[in-house]
């Protein structure tokens, strides 16, 4: 049953979580990665891991598909403990890297074919599937070429389609849209919403990108392997109250002293000139206009907190990575 | 039959297919993967063919002496080619999928191996055609003794490189390793010259080196039981089945704990 994205965020022992994590550590050498990190994913639900690059979501994810053995912490699968890297918690896994996953020396059905002979799907069923799940993937016409003969969105939907041949209860995915154009990313999100919706999927993600924690249902804020928060990306917003402006202009510092000294507000250096939160920013902006003279601002932007905002503000730092407007 | 075991079998199948799959894909390697080995046969046999002479064994040519090391050198070089890819395919391949998947890290092993040591054996079965050719009639040769040392040697070759290419990850490394342990490993097994008297530091390496069981005993399968004397440096039987399997036992067991130890 997919749970509204409005649902409030409540107790994470919820009796229908499908995983839960609790108190996960690990030190690498001297260094702490991941300390105390809890979260519990819903059934049905998509659950983002929002950090920037190394922030300890990857080590999380390197975690819960059994590549790393963590120092401390317990995970519950489906209502039963299971230790990490666990056969019932892989059989039932399905798993998208951030790297490619398939052999390109084969075709895309043999691809398909071999992971559902990993999992023991029966050939009848696995054939059938695997002529369902490439012709989702838009890739019908391709299904017996080899994969080094296709474009690099191709593969991407090639590897989703592989990770789901086995009909996994839980979806398990590293950054799943780095380096795709922003058209190729609306579609496979139009792609993971629909089949969560047919299917009742569960989804957890990492990700820097929030447009695309914003497709989540829930998101747990990440920062030195720490959960900073966790709750629905609406209600995080919430926390930044008033609107976000951008002002761009030559003189970036000189930008800032005017808004500091005119405005009373503290403004942050960005890409091309400087950014501050405030509110009702529609009735600033014409002050703000008026308050340099003409030239000396090139575009004024308004627009609300979105989850890059959020983050800056919850932990003080910026989420970086490819952020878009 | 255990769910686990079921796991296990069907990751060892998935690899084991997919090697060979992946083999009659690329034809060039297919063909380069016979013709060097019979230019190497030639070339250097023929070259070494007027100056050598083995006094023990009067009458045997250099063609006939260098021709088990050759079929050999075809099941270590599959396996030296076939495991250096585990390097990338593991970070960036389809072996991703399989570690992650229900199979353990034995099947990985195990079915890895029994790929990469499948294509070497394919390759060496092609180049004995050429047996009659090399000075050995076909009606003496042990097939069945024969098979048993090339399976068990290309098993436990491929498990040994798996290992190897597991632990350095490293692809620069693995050629370091290849150029200063696998190839000179495979000049010191009898498979170019035989161990001489005059050199026993040279001897004692070739009996401490597990291919030089391999090679022995393949010599001696092709000769359908009696090998020449002094053409091999550990001229024993069953010492020859023993060390071959014991390798690929010792292999297979590295390699699963290489790979349990650094996931």
């Amino acid at each position: 049953m997919p749970v509204p994205a409005t649902a409030p965020a409540s107790d994470p022992a919820a009796a229908d979580a499908l995983l839960e994590v609790r108190g996960l550590a690990l030190r690498f050498r001297e260094r702490r990665v991941l300390e105390d990190l809890t979260f519990s994913v819903r059934r049905g639900e998509i659950f983002g891991l929002l950090g920037p690059n190394g922030s300890g979501k990857s080590t999380t994810f390197r975690i819960m598909t059994g590549l790393l053995v963590p120092d401390a912490g317990r995970m519950t699968f489906d209502g039963a403990p299971v230790a990490p890297g666990d056969r019932r918690l892989r059989r039932r896994l399905g798993v998208v890297f951030q790297n490619p996953s398939v052999d390109i020396t084969l075709t895309c059905r043999e691809n398909l074919l071999l992971t559902a002979a990993l999992h023991r799907v029966p050939r009848s069923v696995a054939r059938e599937r695997a002529g369902t799940l490439l012709e989702l993937a838009d890739l019908a016409d391709r299904a017996d070429e080899v994969v080094k003969n296709l474009s690099g969105g191709m593969r991407r939907r090639l590897e989703l389609a592989r990770s789901l041949i086995h009909r996994p209860s839980l979806l398990i995915m590293d950054e799943p849209t780095t380096g795709l154009d922003e058209i190729s990313f609306h579609r496979t999100w139009d792609r993971l919403q629909a089949l969560r919706r047919r299917d009742g999927l569960t989804i957890l993600l990492t990700t820097h990108r929030p447009e695309e924690a914003a497709q989540c249902d829930r998101l747990a804020l990440i920062d030195r392997g720490v959960v900073i928060a966790c709750d629905t990306p609406e209600n995080l917003q919430r926390a930044v109250s008033g609107d976000v402006i951008t002002v761009s202009g030559e003189d970036a510092d000189g930008l800032a002293a005017v808004v500091r000294e005119r405005f009373g507000l503290e403004a942050r250096r960005v890409d091309d000139g400087v950014s501050f939160v405030c509110e009702r920013g529609h009735e600033l902006i014409p002050r703000l206009v008026e308050a340099f003279p003409a030239g000396r601002l090139r575009a004024v932007n308004l627009k609300r907190p979105s989850l890059a905002d959020v983050f800056l503000k919850l932990t003080g730092h910026e989420l970086g990575g490819e952020e878009r407007a | 039959m255990s769910v686990a075991l079921g796991d296990d079998l069907a990751t060892v199948g998935v690899l084991w297919r997919r090697d060979l799959a992946r083999f009659f894909r690329q034809r060039s390697r297919l063909v380069g993967a016979l013709v060097q080995p019979i230019v190497f046969w030639l070339l250097i046999g023929g070259g070494m063919a007027s100056t050598f002479s083995l006094g023990t064994a009067p009458g045997l040519g250099y063609m006939e002496y260098f021709y088990p090391g050759i079929v050999v050198m075809m099941v270590l070089f599959a396996s030296i080619f076939g495991t250096i890819t585990v390097i990338e395919d593991r970070h960036a391949g389809f072996l991703q999928s399989v570690v992650v998947g229900p199979g353990s890290r034995t099947a990985l092993v195990l079915g890895k191996s029994l790929g990469v040591g499948s294509v070497g054996l394919m390759q060496a079965a092609l180049f004995l055609v050429f047996t009659p050719w090399a000075g050995f009639a076909p009606g003496d040769v042990s097939w069945f003794s024969l098979a048993l040392f090339l399976v068990v040697g290309a098993v436990g070759l491929s498990a040994f490189g798996f290992a190897l290419a597991w632990w350095l990850d490293s692809s620069q490394a693995y050629h370091a390793v290849m150029s200063i342990l696998l190839l000179p490993g495979w000049v010191l097994s009898g498979a170019m010259f035989p161990a001489s008297a005059d050199h026993a530091v040279l001897g004692a390496i070739m009996r401490a080196n597990p291919m030089t069981y391999i090679v022995s005993g393949v010599r001696r399968a092709l000769y359908g039981g009696d090998l020449p004397a002094g053409t091999s440096a550990v001229d024993s039987a069953p010492l020859e089945l023993a060390v071959t399997l014991g390798f690929a036992v010792a292999a297979v067991s590295l390699a699963t704990f290489v790979c349990h130890k650094r996931r």
